[in-house]
């Protein structure tokens, strides 16, 4: 027999401890919950990547199925900056810049050959890898990934925002990954 | 057919430009004409204004280097087109890289913008007469001009090659 | 509104209609706009909704395909080629081959060439239904995208049959095709010679005689035939503009002289002829298709041409020739002739034309591509001054301006 969980497939509750009328659970799993399945993402799409994300986003793959399919196009409200596609020196700056204006906690997903190291554009134009620029959370092999891997790309975020410490982003770690980068 | 063409239009040129024409010659279904700095601009109005030749679509136009002949390392190619009757030709100059200068053609073709803006960008062609000549794909900061044979295609910031097993 | 604007200040102008002097804002649409796809800047100049003067800024993702050409031998090509028009990649790939092919003077088995008509004009068909769906989005009609995705979809799937690769396709040799279309690729395309069709009826019928989507795209972001010529356009801009000028005719190659088809032209060069010719087009390209597999001749799917094409893998492991061929190709050691060749294929947005300089090298000399998106580009400002914001990303879509082909 179908369970009402079974049929509309919503998220299982974190462990913690049921009595009538109230469930406690710590306030890490309960956030990071509700995170990870409320994923806003900001496509930042250059090229031939985007076209394979918009693959993703259509009717066949549906990434609304995975609770992220409210496409942020303004970073000040976005949790999750997808960069797809050649990033070229030029468009550097601005790739940083609009990781800068979003709020934390943000995370990064670098989509396809190019964005994560290049690709095959070793050239004088092309910056090799977004991660001389900006932190990066997951990197989507693949030129460019098949929507299954982009799917599989946004689990794996998902499951970072999941366990992710409520703490992380005051820490003095994660304050020296950005000072790294040379990011305030 | 392409070699009645060849001809009747080096009669054109040479008419009209006389010993600008250099060469005219068939490269598989084009002809190519050689044409001097000085009377490219005037062989391409010549073409374009004729009511008989009447090129008035400019396909595409190109930069090219070679620097081993010496004085003529630069070169741009034009190519026209009559799209009424098919006729598709090219036009070639060339000229020292010591002074990379061309007369524009925005003033027939306002199609030229971009493209000479690329050349400039790629190749440093200056082009006499453009409106607003400044780089176009590449940073305004870039002090070279990258597809020039001299300059690496490489970036050189990597750091992760290692050339002692593979010889680059 | 094509009256010249008088600048008086820094943020000033004078009002054309009433001559009085009015503060005009700067808008800075892009680069990273979701209304722009794909990245370009435009600094707008505004008077209130109405775009006064527009700079764009290109070259976000130049990516130096020209100078990468220089260094790869002939055949690595192929995969730079992909990612130009990467909505119809196999076009670029089959141009490109054509191209060398034209070098080499190779003749192409029948059988190779419609196999490439057959290709060619699935990729089409899957670029103007980005193109057209693209339309509907900007004018409030995601349905339609949504929807005709699912069909696009089905061409992918052929393409994945063929090649293995969905979108960078890599697709063919040069000399032909790298292997024949096995039994499930002939199956995919027929289920969707047969499904498509009356999908695409349907986002027409929900579309084209729309009241809403008319009155927003009739009018909007026109122009004329002469100037589309002065501004090099190509394609279906071209021809919706009234110029009935189509590479596959004038110039043709692969064998499109065997198939019948109707070249679509618009009269106004708006956004919604634009749409209606890419949306005609889809249907010439079916019948085209329909016509390739009807008269698909029998015989070989690639050119006898040992310097370019690879041996089968079965007479590499055997055969000391074939090994030694194999070798050749893959390291680029082969003889090229010396030469100058251009051609042109008909492109998703224009003619696509390759310009190889080969000095006999294994590498071309120079490689130049003529990217119809680059040249009509430029003829943005003077499309949309005058006219409204939202009409001014709506013409961007309708251009169908892909920025991997404009930066190359």
């Amino acid at each position: 027999m179908l369970t009402e969980t079974d049929k509309y497939n919503v998220v299982q509750a974190p462990p913690g401890v049921e009595g009538s009328g109230f469930f406690a659970t710590s306030l890490d799993k309960a956030v990071g919950l509700a995170r990870k399945n409320s994923l806003w993402p900001l496509p930042f799409a250059t090229s031939c990547c985007g076209i394979e994300f918009m693959a993703t986003m259509a009717s066949t793959y549906d990434l609304g199925r995975f609770g992220a399919e409210r496409l942020s196009f303004s970073p000040r409200q976005a949790d999750l900056l997808m960069v797809m596609g050649t990033i070229a020196k030029k468009m550097g700056p601005i790739l940083r810049q609009v990781y800068e204006q979003m709020a934390e906690p943000k995370w990064v997903l670098s989509m396809g050959a190019c964005a994560s190291s290049g690709g095959i554009f070793d050239t004088y134009s092309v910056l090799q890898g977004i991660d001389r620029i900006i932190p990066v959370d997951v990197y989507i092999p693949g030129c460019p990934p098949r929507p299954e891997q982009v799917i599989d790309g946004i689990l794996r975020i998902q499951d970072l925002v999941g366990k992710e410490s409520l703490r992380r982003r005051n820490t003095p770690e994660y304050k020296a990954l950005l000072a790294q980068y040379g990011i305030e | 057919m392409s070699n009645e063409l060849l001809t009747y239009i080096s009669e054109k040129l040479k008419a009209g430009i006389g010993n600008g024409l250099l060469k005219a010659e068939m490269a598989y279904d084009f002809p190519v004409f050689e044409i001097e700095r000085d009377s490219i601009h005037l062989a391409i109005k010549l073409l374009k204004e004729d009511p008989d030749t009447d090129f008035h679509f400019l396909t595409t136009l190109c930069g090219l280097h070679y620097p081993d002949n010496k004085g003529k390392e630069l070169g741009l190619m034009y190519q026209l087109h009559n799209l009424p009757k098919n006729h598709r030709i090219r036009l070639k100059t060339f000229f020292p890289v010591q002074d990379p200068t061309v007369p524009t053609i925005t003033d027939l073709f306002p199609a030229a913008n971009w493209m000479e803006r690329q050349e400039y960008d790629f190749y440093g062609i200056k082009f006499q007469g453009h409106p607003n000549l400044k780089r176009i794909l590449n940073m305004d900061e870039m002090n070279y001009f990258p597809m020039r044979k001299e300059f690496p295609l490489e970036d050189a910031t990597r750091t992760d090659k290692d050339d002692t097993m593979f010889g680059r | 509104m094509n009256k010249e604007i008088i600048y008086t200040g820094e943020n000033k102008f004078i009002d054309p209609v009433t001559g009085q002097e009015k503060e005009f804002t700067t808008l800075n649409l892009g680069p990273t706009h979701p209304a722009t796809h794909g990245i370009f800047q435009n600094i707008l100049k505004m008077d209130g909704e109405v775009v006064l003067d527009a700079e764009p800024t290109v070259g976000y993702i130049h990516r130096a395909f020209e100078k990468i050409a220089e260094r790869r031998p002939f055949y690595q090509i192929t995969v730079l080629t992909d990612r130009m028009n990467y909505c119809s990649s196999p076009i670029n790939n089959m141009g490109w081959h054509m191209t060398v092919e034209k070098l080499l003077k190779a003749e192409i088995p029948k059988r190779a060439e419609y196999l490439r008509v057959i290709i060619m004009e699935l990729s089409r068909i899957s670029d103007h239904i980005i193109c057209n769906t693209v339309i509907g989005v900007d004018t409030g009609a995601m349905t339609g995208f949504l929807y005709l995705f699912q069909w696009r979809e089905l061409i992918y799937e052929i393409f994945e049959e063929i090649c293995g690769a969905r979108l960078t396709t890599n697709i063919g040799r040069i000399g032909g095709m790298e292997r024949d279309f096995s039994e499930i690729a002939w199956k995919k395309i027929h289920k969707f010679m047969d499904e498509f069709p009356d999908k695409l009826r349907e986002f027409e019928k929900l579309v084209t005689r729309n009241r809403i989507f008319m009155d927003r795209t009739i009018g909007c972001g026109g122009i004329s035939g002469q100037n589309a010529l002065a501004y090099g356009f190509t394609g279906p801009n071209l021809r919706a503009a009234g110029i009935d000028y189509d590479v596959r005719v004038m110039n043709p190659y692969s064998s499109y002289q065997d198939f019948d088809f109707k070249v679509p032209v618009g009269t106004n060069g708006d956004v919604y002829d634009r749409f209606m010719v890419r949306g005609q087009e889809m249907w010439e390209s079916l019948s085209i298709i329909r016509q390739a597999i009807d008269k698909m001749p029998k015989g070989d799917f690639h050119a006898d041409l040992p310097e370019f094409y690879l041996p089968p893998k079965e007479e590499v492991y055997n055969q000391m020739e074939a090994l030694i061929y194999h070798f050749k190709i893959v390291m680029g050691e082969n003889d090229v002739p010396v030469g100058e060749v251009y051609h042109a294929v008909e492109g998703g947005n224009g003619e696509l034309g390759f310009y190889l300089i080969s000095d006999g090298g294994r590498t071309p000399y120079r490689l130049h591509f003529r990217r119809p998106c680059f040249i009509y580009y430029q003829a943005y400002p003077e499309i949309i001054k005058g006219g409204m914001l939202s009409d001014a990303v709506l013409t961007m879509s309708s251009m169908n301006v892909i920025a991997g082909e404009l930066d190359a």
